[in-house]
């Protein structure tokens, strides 16, 4: 085992760690509290806090993985091939516009609470995973498209058997990157009162409290290093199973 | 039986293929030639309905190709193309078992003809059903790929430049090996390639094609004779062509009792080969070997007239 993968599995036992028994740290924070304030957050349990984050988090990366998946299947296909620059366009809107914006504009509608940084997650995840998806797709070598329609699959087969479990390592990036960008947007959220870990971060902002600042922002920081880490392995077992075929 | 009838393909008003006809008999190797661009593959790409025509139709044993939906057409005709296509997130036998799987055959059969087909292609089934494509060398993925068109047992196989990106050597085997297996399984195979080398090799009869027309449809005996129009003949080639005729017979034909000196020819060898030897090693004839005997010779001068124009 080398050092880096004892390093974070050091990472991975601290986190465990502090979020089981935050107040265990406390002399860690403490010299970062200022005059005598708490240490350690205890408006709500940071595991909660935790869980509901990353419960947001995957469910918007969820429900972009789908629609993107959905919408990059059908501008690959010969029938709604007239449909990639629109569904381009609003892939790339979804990204170009703030979260913050987006958030400002879904309270009138959707009141405090947890829809509309979903909404924002949502629309922010889009792209990353609707372009790979597309490029996953796109990438299959004609020979391999070509045999899979002279054995006789329908289109359907062609799309199940071949097409996404090849495009399936490209896909998994985007879906990546959608988490970890996601995961560092979804604090945004306790501004308009959905349970994130960015209520930590915004408490320490308000009250001064740095200790505060910290932890909210080393817990997002590990969560996404972790994140990205799992489906880096994933990602690269797929890929060393799937590597292209190299003609001769 | 495949019969084709003035099947055209056109795009945009351009054709592909034009008027073309021709009735491939079961169990004969037909090889297409052509330069690219001469609508070869679209031609073979038309039987399994790849492509669809612009008009005219094809009959397989009598039955109009268009008669099945395209997906369950291609399930009983064996397809293998340059490049090979194998599904490089499945192993070798998943990939050899694609066909039998889509028609639903069960588990033990599927196995038992994945180990068959390896076999039979030379390749060790143990030690090749796991393995991943790009494990293999280029050889082995041609040989895996027309194994696998050939998994349902298809009635006919379509290859399109089956052997182009192999070397020589290799090539040269896998050409063997194809009508070794075609003898066997009595598969009609529709072959598309550019060498005209290699078309006279394989084929029983040879379509030569030029701009989307068929040009002329004959045995490789023919063409090299009586060459059609001005492209056949150059296709095949004038400063070649007595050692292309010469190449198509085997020794025995010309073997005659007798005599010679020095080391024998195999019976089944081609009488260029012979002719080829004679010269080498300067022997008037040569002895004729079959089954580890010598059963007589053939003469320098009988496989020299045999390379002039038939009458």
């Amino acid at each position: 085992m080398n050092m880096g993968v004892l390093l974070r599995l050091a990472l991975l036992l601290l986190l465990v760690a502090f979020l089981a028994n935050p107040q265990a740290f406390e002399p860690l924070f403490a010299p970062f509290a200022a005059n005598g304030a708490a240490a350690i957050y205890t408006q709500s349990s940071l595991l909660s806090l935790t869980v509901s984050h990353l419960s947001m988090v995957a469910a918007a990366t969820i429900a972009a993985t789908v629609v993107s998946v959905g919408l990059a299947i059908l501008v690959t296909r010969p029938s709604g091939r007239e449909f990639l620059p629109l569904s381009r366009s609003v892939a790339n809107i979804g990204q170009t516009f703030p979260p913050v914006a987006v958030l400002a504009l879904a309270v009138p509608v959707f009141g405090f609470g947890p829809i509309p940084t979903l909404i924002a997650l949502f629309l922010y995840g889009l792209l990353p995973i609707f372009e790979n998806a597309l490029t996953g797709l796109a990438s299959i070598p004609p020979s391999v498209q070509e045999a899979a329609r002279g054995v006789g699959m329908t289109d359907t087969q062609r799309l199940l058997r071949v097409e996404l479990p090849l495009a399936l390592p490209i896909i998994l990036t985007g879906i990546r990157l959608t988490a970890v960008i996601s995961l560092s947007t979804a604090t945004i959220g306790s501004t308009v009162a959905a349970k994130t870990l960015g209520e930590v971060i915004i408490a320490g902002l308000i009250s001064n409290n740095t200790a505060f600042v910290l932890q909210g922002g080393l817990l997002v920081a590990l969560l996404a290093l972790f994140i990205h880490e799992g489906f880096g392995l994933l990602e690269g077992a797929l890929t060393r199973r799937t590597r292209s075929v190299q003609p001769a | 039986m495949i019969e084709i009838r003035e099947i055209t393909k056109a795009y945009d008003g351009l054709r592909a293929v034009d008027e073309v006809s021709m009735t491939i008999k079961s169990g004969e190797i037909v090889a297409v030639v052509g330069t690219s661009g001469s609508g070869k593959t679209t031609l073979l790409r038309m039987i399994n309905r790849l492509v669809e025509p612009t008009s005219g139709a094809i009959l397989i044993d009598g039955r109009d190709n268009r008669d099945l939906p395209g997906h369950e057409l291609r399930r009983a005709i064996g397809y293998a193309i340059q490049g090979y296509g194998l599904f490089p997130h499945r192993t070798v036998a998943e990939n050899i078992a694609t066909v039998p799987k889509l028609l639903g055959w069960d588990r033990k059969r599927i196995d038992a003809r994945v180990d068959e087909l390896l076999a039979l292609f030379h390749l060790e089934p143990a030690q090749f059903r796991a393995r991943m494509p790009h494990e293999l060398s280029g050889g082995q993925q041609q040989r895996i790929g027309v194994a696998r068109a050939l998994a349902a047992e298809p009635a006919v196989l379509l290859m399109d430049e089956p052997f182009g990106a192999l070397d020589p050597i290799i090539r040269g085997k896998a050409q063997d090996d194809l009508i070794d297996i075609q003898r066997r399984f009595a598969t009609t195979i529709v072959l598309v390639t550019h060498g005209i080398e290699e078309a006279i090799r394989l084929g029983d009869r040879i379509a030569v094609m030029d701009k989307g027309k068929l040009l002329q449809f004959a045995t490789p005996a023919e063409i090299i004779a009586h060459p059609a129009t001005d492209f056949v003949a150059e296709l095949v080639g004038s400063d070649e062509r007595a050692f292309r005729m010469l190449s198509l017979t085997p020794v025995s034909d010309l073997m005659e009792p007798g005599e010679a000196p020095g080391a024998p020819i195999d019976a089944s060898a081609s009488l260029k080969d012979a002719l080829s030897e004679a010269l080498w090693s300067g022997r008037r004839a040569l002895p004729v070997l079959r089954d580890g005997a010598i059963v007589g010779r053939v003469t320098r001068d009988s496989l020299i007239s045999r390379a002039g124009r038939p009458q």
